[in-house]
């Protein structure tokens, strides 16, 4: 369920009311914070919070692809950042290596991927302010087949890691 | 049996004794030269001939711009990691880790310092690297300087980093993701991967502290 964290009640309040309709309005699935378009759900999109002067973010998700045919997740946009990219995080030796997925990220047909912290995620390059601590920020991801995407991730505390629903 | 014959089976057992001395030595021997190279025991990896120099010699900035180096870090054992402010994925983990653990040692916890050195001179101002330490709500210590500052900080800590350009002219950073612990004194003590499990983790930041 969507739940925030400790901010000033006054600041939050329209936007915990705001989530609060738009679940009710969604009909309430068990997992609140997900998207679904077409044959895609994305599942739990959420980002750490960043400090100032940190111009840079990551993204993490689940996606479930219940179609017929592969997609890919090849990028996308948010009003919040310059570019939204998908990029692969490796452990080489003891060195963390990431490199950008120029041709996306396959979503296998009836498979579930998930962009999570040790794996891949999409970057925030560019951020134009920092991200809040239990703010969503509305990013519009793409697809090959799909198209746009639009969701909201969920900024958690720099500590969070994702929960085990992540791991579906 | 004649007591020849048991003088000289004494003789023989005294010799075996004196090679399982010898043995005995030599294992020592090479037990205490590997810890004085700088490895230690259990739990967190060793660096291959690990030399006693590392984290010996760096001049680095802290978030006020002021200069630091391993006498200014002397007193408090210390665990440092290097990376960027804006790495997505290892740095805030391995820095969540170490605030947990601190969080774990209890009234211990304030007995080491955290510290985190910043690559990324082209990106990150003293004050960037001051206000992201912060988010983690423990005290961490936060490092960057000039490029040089930088590399010769890492090759002193023989830490590995790469700037690799993405699209749009910007770039990210390969860089090692172990923890280097020192001690009091400012010598190396031991390494922590990121794939150190909590438990071993803790029993050597224990062994740091004590």
């Amino acid at each position: 369920m969507l739940s925030f964290s400790a901010r000033p009640a006054g600041a939050r309040k329209p936007l915990y009311l705001l989530a609060c309709a738009a679940l009710l309005a969604s009909g309430g699935v068990a997992m609140a914070h997900s998207f679904s378009s077409g044959s895609l759900k994305i599942g739990h999109p959420w980002s750490r919070e960043t400090a100032e002067g940190q111009s840079a973010g990551g993204g993490f998700m689940t996606i479930t692809n219940s179609g017929q045919s592969e997609d890919r997740l090849t990028g996308g946009t948010a009003e919040i950042a310059r570019q939204v990219q998908v990029h692969s995080m490796t452990m080489d030796g003891g060195v963390m290596r990431m490199r950008q997925l120029k041709d996306g990220l396959a979503i296998p047909a009836g498979g579930t991927v998930a962009l999570k912290p040790g794996s891949f995620h999409v970057m925030f390059i560019g951020l134009k302010r920092p991200l809040q601590r239990g703010e969503l920020v509305p990013v519009t991801l793409h697809f090959a087949k799909a198209g746009k995407v639009a969701v909201q991730f969920r900024v958690e505390a720099v500590t969070y890691g994702g929960t085990s629903h992540d791991q579906h | 049996m004649t007591s020849i014959e048991t003088q000289a089976r004494l003789v023989r057992l005294r010799r075996w004794l004196w090679v399982l001395v010898g043995v005995a030595a030599l294992g020592v021997g090479v037990m205490l030269g590997i810890r004085a190279l700088g490895g230690d025991q259990g739990g967190a990896s060793e660096v291959a001939g690990a030399p006693a120099d590392i984290g010996s010699s760096f001049s680095l900035v802290d978030r006020d711009g002021k200069p630091v180096t391993p006498q200014s870090l002397k007193g408090k054992p210390h665990a440092i990691f290097f990376g960027f402010t804006r790495c997505p994925d290892v740095c805030p983990t391995a820095l969540s880790r170490m605030a947990q653990y601190r969080k774990k040692l209890g009234a211990d916890g304030d007995k080491f310092q955290i510290v985190f050195v910043s690559v990324d001179s082209g990106h990150d101002s003293p004050a960037d690297v001051g206000a992201y330490v912060d988010l983690f709500g423990t005290p961490i210590v936060g490092l960057t300087g000039s490029q040089q500052q930088i590399a010769d900080a890492a090759k002193s800590f023989r830490v590995f980093y790469q700037k690799v350009p993405v699209e749009g002219g910007d770039y990210t950073i390969d860089h090692s993701a172990f923890t280097v612990l020192m001690d009091r004194e400012g010598h190396f003590r031991s390494l922590l991967s990121d794939q150190e499990s909590e438990e071993s983790a803790l029993a050597e930041l224990r062994r740091l502290i004590a």
